[in-house]
């Protein structure tokens, strides 16, 4: 360990914390939205996903029925935003468009953070030979970019919310679990571990009890940013074609379909485009404030390093 | 002996002689501030170093010793800024010069041995390199030999490195600990430099390879006819090194004289403290800690610094920093009111020895080794181990690291697994692995973890951390185990409040205190203690060890205690193991007194004592 | 140790065609039924099945297909009717030049400006250039391919195509407007995590113990950098760029569909619309056998880069 850690040491004033210390993940939380960085990232993602959430039940015309016969016709005071390809209300269908998408990236992202978790911390506390073939298969996986692997799903089944769910789910489960293996080796080595080992206390216990509530942070900046990379993945679906099926309102669809009007009324491409850039982008912000917000918290350095390194890991 | 209480104003120094040996460093000042605002980190240190001089720089972690030896560089580590003072090398002020001048001199008139000489070399250069680049950084340097290689090669034998081969075509991990810390040095020495910074650099290495190095340093310094300021916690390696010694305490130096007068008769009670902390290796005395903690940067109160923990305190310590009173001439002084009156009493003095009694000649022993053969992945750790543990007493494991202690340590709880052999507690053959162990054996075989810093959960309570063996090996209800709880942060000299305490709001000797109070809780018979002092500073390591020793006494336990400090081994233990490389070179009762190997020889010969000053 | 890491990666490729074989043929429900969907009459199925020859065992299957692939037969191509390898084998070559090309842009680029960061931490520079990474990392390619249309093509200038059609039989070589915003997508997806792991693995190494202990040598800030730092940041950045050569293989799905651009990526689009099973498990494995070849490579690469590691092994 390097002898300048002692700086901090020096000169960190003690936290003095009450009982709420053993809630890590919410004084982290706490930290991170009060910064700059992470007040700024949940405005912006938090206006997405009102938006989005409201949306549905304010919107003035009906995302589907065609508003004026013409497409792509430039806003007017009923349709604010102009109209589609197909002649819908551009607004409406922007209002409509969100919820289905995070509701699926959010489940997704459920699904995966669960399962590479728990195989994380399996390989990284019963080592030898479940970490073995854990990790072996764990690579067998990574080798599908997680796009592709959809689409490979997506290709046999169809084009099913519940397959797009569960495939993109599973496309998560590897990249973490080898970052919270990565993290989980460090915390099985320490003497806590071992001394409570010596109670004799069941391995599950010991999974759970003791070695995961040390990986609080890192659990938190995983959920961050898979579900940015499931919401850029489900739209990119749906900028194919092959996600969720129109005539459903879908910001990623609502791009591609409105493409070819680019020069005659933007706006159906551009407002989509960037309520979702402006998502991505809150929340790719608030994920690094949580990263920044971890970093005093009794973890060295190194490991967020390793963990905020393989982190911005997406593939699409 | 004059001794005038001369009261001195605003850091204004004694004055030195006026005739004497040339001052190659003069200090005055000097302080180090947090970057960015007014909390000083080190201040109003001064001092002088006279060429051909050794300055001992000692204290405990967080006094600020390697920040004031990196000062004198006019270096300052990220998060810290020099705010003020002056270093003078030979009349040239450092403090304050631009970069470019700073690189000059860094390397050439003033060079840095770091401590822990794995990290200080970059392990992607060979040592060649890094040797040469000082060359070609400092051109005028070796400028009376003419050829940089030759010079090179001076410097290897100098530091006896000329005999291991290829020593310059190696990277940095090919070779020992000793032998990179000579690296070090001859990195150090190849400008023949006018002042060397010496920072605890024989910190991991082990008793043998310190005693080399340190006769390597002194044979270099008299060559050279450098000063030297060697900075550490250890005091009796200062003892042995230095001519003058410079105590610091929470930023501040507290005391400087001669190093013989300060250690035989020390001025300030802190220095006092320490030295009653310290064990012995020649004799057993009982330790005595200091309790509390140095003040952190920034929550420094207004009058004397150590006046919280002080038994010498008055109500006029608390009124300001006190100044420097000389103590039987000028060129020794401490900054305590009373330092005149400190340094007449004998530091030892109402520190009774200790009696270690021989084994009684009856009794089975309480835990016994059979031909132990231990091995890590393929390598064979420990060989052919045999040893008893008699009930009530201590044993005390020695070897230097690498020796097989803690393996034979864990192998005894059953934490390693992979040994052949007998080991037998209370007659009952003892499982390999700790889960197929008896409930009742697991409960009375406890261990305390090294690193109080590692072996409690961050995010448990003290409360539930104390509690955990209770309920997992017993299944206590919730009442009785409350009680227990108490009852055993009790006998660890804690007090109730702790219970609701995260372990980052307590220091390293609280820490330690809950590990052994866990392990407690149970009611073991036998503490197998694996270097539990290492990671603590020296005066709370003291607390720590009186509180085992009372532990053995009022509950009856048998102590292993796990160790390389010989110093420690002769105030605690009633026998003692010498493990060399896995294999158990002596044993028994006298073992220090009369040891019979000739590596027990060597060992107690290399170990440096201050009873030696 | 090469050795063994090529045996791995081998075995590694093979798990992932069985992964692929699962997939799009052991599925539960007729897959032909699936690639037919509604136009499904049991003459048609009939065919089908024959033609994937799913009557027989499922690992009979499998022996066949994985012995067509390893003797350079692919199989049919379900919508073209021509065999998959003389369909993909061109738009191979038109999507390496993309990866590539992006690659060596990307990872030039961000590299560098991660190095001016990390010697200048904290300074405007650093803040300014990772508060964008931080921004544009974020975004999906397609939205950074319709941005770049936006600007560039369509909208505010129009200096180049908004699609790429490279004519058949042409290489794109022949042609470099059209490369231009397909690169450009794929330069700034990828280049924004480069910057962040340089700046951070030279952060690391200037604040490691050996170059404080370098500047106490009085050695010069260049060399310290150059000779002290940067061959300790290598490795880990030799591990990033590996891993962004994935992503690119990834990208390139969505930014050759925008583009229309003539590649591996908008063929497997097409396949996957048309259901074309025997297009789909060959790009795929394809791309799979990009993922075990990088990776074999950087790992070997940072090895020798690692006097340390090298010495272990």
């Amino acid at each position: 360990m390097s002898s300048r850690g002692q700086i901090g040491a020096l000169t960190a004033p003690r936290r003095v914390v009450g009982r709420g210390t053993r809630r890590e993940w919410l004084v982290i939380l706490k930290r991170a939205t009060r910064s700059r960085r992470g007040a700024v990232g949940l405005s912006l993602a938090g206006f997405v996903v009102l938006l989005a959430l409201i949306g549905p039940l304010i919107a003035p015309h009906s995302p589907t029925a065609p508003v004026t016969l013409f497409p792509f016709s430039k806003p007017t005071s009923a349709a604010s935003l102009g109209s589609d390809v197909l002649g819908r209300d551009v607004l409406s269908r922007v209002l409509d468009g969100g919820a289905v998408l995070l509701g699926i990236a959010a489940a997704a992202t459920a699904i995966g953070v669960a399962a590479g978790v728990i195989l994380g911390i399996a390989a990284a506390y019963y080592g030898r030979w479940t970490d073995g073939i854990i990790m072996r298969t764990v690579d067998v996986f990574l080798a599908f970019p997680q796009l592709v692997f959809a689409l490979l799903l997506v290709s046999v089944v169809g084009p099913k919310l519940w397959l797009i769910m569960v495939a993109v789910g599973i496309s998560h489960a590897p990249q973490v679990a080898r970052v919270i293996r990565s993290v989980a080796l460090d915390v099985c080595e320490r003497d806590y571990v071992k001394a409570v080992e010596l109670m004799d206390t069941p391995a599950r216990k010991v999974m759970f009890g003791e070695i995961l509530p040390n990986l609080s942070s890192v659990v938190m900046v995983e959920l961050g940013l898979r579900f940015t990379t499931s919401i850029v993945i489900i739209a990119g679906l749906s900028f194919l074609g092959l996600g969720i099926q129109p005539p459903a309102a879908n910001w990623g669809l609502m791009i591609n379909e409105n493409r070819i009007g680019l020069g005659v009324n933007p706006w159906a491409v551009v407002v989509p485009a960037s309520l979702i850039a402006l998502l991505t982008i809150g929340l790719n912000t608030y994920t690094d404030a949580i990263a920044r917000a971890s970093l005093g918290v009794d973890r060295p350095a190194e490991e967020m390093v390793v963990a905020t390194g393989i982190i911005l890991d997406r593939s699409a | 002996m004059s001794d005038t209480e001369q009261a001195t104003k605003n850091g204004e120094q004694p004055q030195p002689p006026a005739l004497g040996p040339h001052k190659l460093l003069t200090v005055d000042g000097l302080r180090v501030v947090v970057a960015g605002s007014k909390t000083d980190v080190v201040d109003d240190v001064s001092f002088t170093v006279t060429a051909g001089e050794v300055l001992g720089l000692v204290g405990e972690s967080g006094s600020g010793k390697t920040t004031v030896a990196l000062a004198l560089m006019g270096y300052a580590r990220r998060g810290l800024a020099i705010d003020g003072g002056s270093v003078k090398l030979e009349g040239d002020e450092v403090i304050g010069r631009s970069r470019g001048e700073l690189r000059s001199v860094r390397g050439a008139s003033i060079a840095y041995v770091a401590q822990d000489p794995t990290s200080a070399l970059n392990p992607a250069l060979k040592v060649g390199t890094q040797l040469r680049e000082i060359f070609a950084a400092h051109p005028r340097c070796g400028q009376d030999k003419s050829d940089v290689n030759e010079r090179i090669g001076e410097l290897l034998a100098e530091v006896r490195l000329d005999g291991v081969g290829s020593a310059l075509e190696s990277y940095p991990h090919q070779l020992s600990g000793g032998q990179q810390q000579r690296v070090m040095l001859a990195m150090a020495f190849a400008c023949q430099p006018k002042l060397i910074l010496l920072d605890e650099p024989t910190t991991g290495l082990d008793v043998t390879t310190q005693r080399h190095v340190l006769d390597a340093i002194r044979g270099l310094c008299r060559i050279y006819h450098v000063g030297a300021v060697y900075v550490s916690h250890d005091l009796a390696v200062v003892a042995d090194m230095a001519n003058t010694v410079g105590v610091m305490y929470a930023g501040r130096l507290v005391e400087l004289g001669p190093a013989a007068r300060v250690f035989r008769a020390p001025g300030h009670p802190y220095t006092r403290g320490l030295l009653r902390a310290i064990p012995d290796p020649t004799r057993a005395h009982v330790l005595e800690g200091m309790e509390g903690q140095p003040p952190r940067p920034g929550s420094r109160p207004r009058g004397c610094f150590f006046a919280a923990r002080c038994e010498f305190s008055r109500e006029r310590c608390t009124v300001g920093f006190p100044p420097r009173y000389e103590i039987e001439g000028a060129d020794r002084w401490a900054r305590c009111l009373r330092a005149d009156e400190v340094s007449r009493l004998p530091p030892l003095g109402e520190l009774p020895l200790r009696h270690h009694a021989p084994p009684s000649e009856s009794g089975q022993p309480l835990l016994k080794i059979e031909s132990l053969d231990a091995t890590y992945g393929d390598k064979e750790v420990l060989h052919q181990v045999s040893l008893t543990v008699a009930p009530r007493r201590c044993i005390a494991v020695v070897g230097e690291s690498g020796a097989g202690k803690t393996t034979l340590a864990r192998c005894i709880v059953g934490l390693h697994t992979s040994w052949a052999g007998k080991i037998e507690f209370d007659g009952i053959a003892l499982a390999r692995d700790r889960r197929h162990r008896d409930r009742n054996v697991m409960s009375s075989l406890q261990y305390v973890f090294q690193s109080p810093y590692t072996s409690l959960n961050p995010r448990k309570t003290v409360g539930r951390l104390i509690e955990q063996p209770l309920q997992q090996l017993f299944k206590v209800p919730a009442a009785e185990r409350r009680d227990r709880v108490v009852a055993a942060l009790r006998d660890a000299a804690l007090s109730e409040d702790y219970l609701t305490r995260y372990p980052d709001q307590l220091s390293g000797g609280e820490r330690q205190r809950v590990a052994i109070a866990r392990a407690l809780v149970v009611e073991p018979k036998v503490l197998v203690c694996d270097e539990v002092t290492s990671a603590l500073d020296v005066s709370v390591q003291a607390a720590i060890v009186e509180l085992l020793h009372r532990l053995k006494l009022e509950r009856r336990l048998t102590l292993v205690l796990i160790t390389h400090n010989l110093a420690l081994v002769r105030s605690l233990a009633d026998d003692v193991v010498i493990l060399r490389v896995g294999s158990v070179v002596e044993h028994g009762h006298e073992v220090l007194d009369h040891p019979s190997s000739e590596y027990a020889l060597q060992l107690l010969a290399d170990v440096p004592s201050l009873s030696l000053v | 140790m090469v050795v063994v890491r090529v045996v791995l990666g081998l075995l590694t490729l093979f798990a992932v065609s069985v992964v692929i074989f699962v997939a799009t043929q052991a599925l539960p429900g007729n897959a032909a039924y699936a690639v037919l969907g509604h136009s499904a009459t049991p003459q048609r199925l009939h065919a089908l099945e024959d033609q994937l020859h799913l009557n027989r065992s499922l690992p009979s299957q499998y022996g066949s297909w994985i012995g067509g692939v390893l003797g350079g037969n692919f199989g049919t191509s379900l919508a073209n009717r021509e065999s998959v390898s003389s369909l993909i084998g061109p738009r191979l070559v038109n999507s390496a030049v993309l990866v590539i090309g992006a690659g060596l842009v990307g990872t030039l680029f961000a590299g560098i400006l991660g190095l001016i960061a990390a010697a200048r931490r904290d300074g405007l520079f650093d803040h300014v250039a990772s508060v964008i990474a931080l921004t544009i990392t974020a975004l999906p390619e397609f939205v950074v391919a319709i941005a770049l249309v936006i600007v560039f093509a369509v909208n505010l200038l129009h200096i180049l195509p908004a699609v790429s059609t490279i004519p058949p039989g042409t290489s794109p070589l022949d042609d470099i407007s059209a490369l231009w915003l397909p690169i450009g997508t794929l330069s700034l997806v990828i280049a924004p995590y480069i910057f962040r792991m340089t700046r951070g693995a030279v952060i690391e190494a200037l604040e490691s113990d050996y170059v404080e202990m370098a500047e106490l040598k009085g050695i010069s800030r260049w060399r310290v950098l150059l000779v002290h730092a940067l061959p300790n940041s290598l490795p880990p950045v030799i591990q990033v760029i590996g891993l962004n050569l994935l992503y690119l293989a990834g990208g390139i799905v969505v930014v050759e569909y925008v583009f229309n651009y003539p590649g591996i990526g908008a063929a497997l689009v097409d396949a996957v619309s048309n259901r074309d099973i025997p297009t789909i498990q060959f790009i795929v494995l394809i791309l799979a056998a990009f993922y075990v070849f990088v990776n074999i490579t950087t790992d070997v690469i940072a090895l020798m880069a690692s006097p340390r590691r090298r010495a272990r092994r």
